[in-house]
């Protein structure tokens, strides 16, 4: 086997896949201005992304505000900063792990789900059925659910960061020995707006990156039970790298200075 | 002459280096049935969704009722599909809506109907179907095979289509259900007044329920005529095919 074949022939595999996405994001974009719009569907579908969700994004930000405050408080214990735990907490959740933890939540929820949901409707030919009784697919399963997560996952945010510093407050209250209104009033004075916003903006982004994965997997799935299942694991496996990746880049150009 | 309902001309489609379409020519008159018989893999299916557009052929065109219908898309595509009805050999049913809304799907979807008056046509063509009103509100899945297959038949000629197209209708079946769904088909196809395009390799089904027959090998269509005709084709693939031997000029891939 020729070795620079082989290089070539993965090369263009990966360029195809590019450009792949980038059409089917397309057309999922061009879907979305057009009429008509299905309100019914974005509705439900934000019930399952948005509402369903809720007990996990909250579960998991509780932890993780918790866990961040036991951890800033024996950090900055080393060099008498223990005092800093509020501040750092809300910092840390409004920016940063709010976001990524609600985004990897719904990425392993969600993503999965979609792309079982899609890819089932596509090896049984519901897809191609859609076609013939004159519906655009793209219209009509793609765009509620993108539709749907990108104002869900804000909202889901956002409850997500008031429970993480809630997690902050409790381990540093009951078990850290701090006072608890002056905890609260250290991370309201403290935090900014724009550290709140920021978060907000990716939660949407992510949020995008999640429905769109899964629909895209779901679409491109083929052959059967197997089929599914890869699509499952590719939706969820590249939705949450891309959250990663786009985090960074999102956080380099909202806090560009 | 008048304008026939469907005209392929010179159609090719590949998968890759795999030729599956390598130039069919097929014309399909007004209100007439054509069956498509051949072999598992010899393109029948691509045959279908080249002229739905869910597969887009790299060559030659595909006009209905004269219009060239290759390369349309978005709306165009949508008021094409208007004329269209489709049973899929699985059904391919929507299992999270109940059964009277798969059927009332075109009409609320595609054509804006509001959803009581979708209903009630829903529970009219079921009906047709031989099926009572109670299925209309379970789910697909609680169905029987058979009984789907009358949902997606109800569903193909729900907005009653000019067109119908039947993917292996009978596949999966038992004889006589397979003989009831044939009867549906030819009592419902008269009743709209529709064109009907099926494929099957079902030769009872094939002989029951067109009045034109083409056999599709190699990529193109080897053989076309009259249902009465098939046995006095002369072609030595048909004969092959219609008396399922193992012998003969077709030589089936065994391995992939």
């Amino acid at each position: 086997m020729n070795f620079f074949a082989s290089i070539g022939r993965a090369t263009l595999t990966v360029l195809a896949h590019i450009g792949q996405l980038a059409l089917f994001t397309g057309q999922a974009l061009a879907a979305m201005v057009s009429p008509p719009i299905y309100s019914r569907l974005i509705l439900g579908q934000m019930m399952r992304i948005g509402y369903y969700s809720l007990p996990v994004v909250g579960l998991t930000a509780f932890f993780t505000g918790g866990v961040l405050a036991l951890q800033i408080y024996l950090g900055g214990n080393r060099f008498g900063a223990e005092a800093i735990v509020p501040q750092v907490v809300v910092l840390a959740v409004t920016r940063e792990l709010g976001p990524v933890i609600a985004g990897l939540m719904i990425a392993g929820r969600v993503a999965a789900a979609i792309a079982a949901e899609i890819g089932t409707m596509k090896v049984t030919e519901q897809i191609d059925a859609l076609t013939t009784l004159a519906t655009n697919p793209i219209k009509y399963l793609v765009v509620p659910r993108i539709v749907a997560a990108v104002i869900s996952m804000p909202i889901l945010t956002a409850i997500g960061d008031s429970i993480g510093v809630m997690g902050g407050y409790a381990v540093s209250v009951y078990t850290l020995d701090f006072n608890g209104t002056g905890y609260l009033k250290n991370t309201v004075d403290f935090a900014r707006s724009e550290d709140i916003t920021s978060g907000l903006i990716k939660a949407a982004v992510f949020g995008f990156i999640v429905a769109l994965m899964g629909c895209y997997h779901g679409f491109n799935s083929k052959g059967g039970a197997q089929g599914v299942g890869n699509a499952t694991t590719n939706a969820v496996v590249a939705s949450s790298i891309l959250i990663l990746a786009a985090d960074y880049v999102l956080t380099a150009l909202l806090f560009h200075k | 002459m008048s304008t026939p309902k469907i005209q392929l001309i010179g159609v090719k489609k590949r998968f890759g280096p795999k030729v599956v379409l390598d130039g069919v020519d097929l014309t399909i008159d007004k209100q007439s049935s054509l069956v498509i018989i051949g072999g598992s893999g010899t393109g029948k299916s691509v045959t279908i969704k080249s002229i739905l557009g869910i597969l887009r052929p790299d060559e030659g065109t595909i006009l209905v009722d004269g219009e060239d219908i290759t390369h349309i898309n978005g709306a165009e595509r949508d008021r094409v599909m208007k004329k269209f009805g489709m049973l899929f050999q699985g059904g391919a049913l929507f299992d999270s809506l109940p059964v009277w809304e798969n059927v009332a799907f075109g009409l609320i979807q595609g054509r804006g109907m509001p959803r009581i008056k979708a209903r009630d046509i829903a529970i009219q063509k079921l009906a047709k179907v031989g099926l009572r009103e109670d299925v209309a509100f379970l789910s697909p899945s609680e169905l029987s095979g058979g009984m789907q297959k009358r949902v997606g038949l109800a569903r193909a000629i729900a907005a009653d289509p000019e067109i119908i197209f039947f993917d292996e209708p009978t596949t999966g079946l038992d004889p006589i259900m397979a003989d009831i769904i044939n009867d549906l088909i030819i009592s419902t196809v008269k009743d709209v007044g529709a064109t009907a395009l099926s494929i099957t390799h079902d030769m009872t089904s094939a002989r029951k329920i067109s009045d034109k027959i083409a056999m599709l090998y190699g990529g193109k269509i080897i053989w076309q005529g009259p249902t009465g005709e098939i046995d006095r084709s002369g072609n030595p693939y048909v004969e092959q095919f219609i008396h399922g031997r193992a012998e003969g000029p077709i030589k089936m891939a065994v391995k992939a």
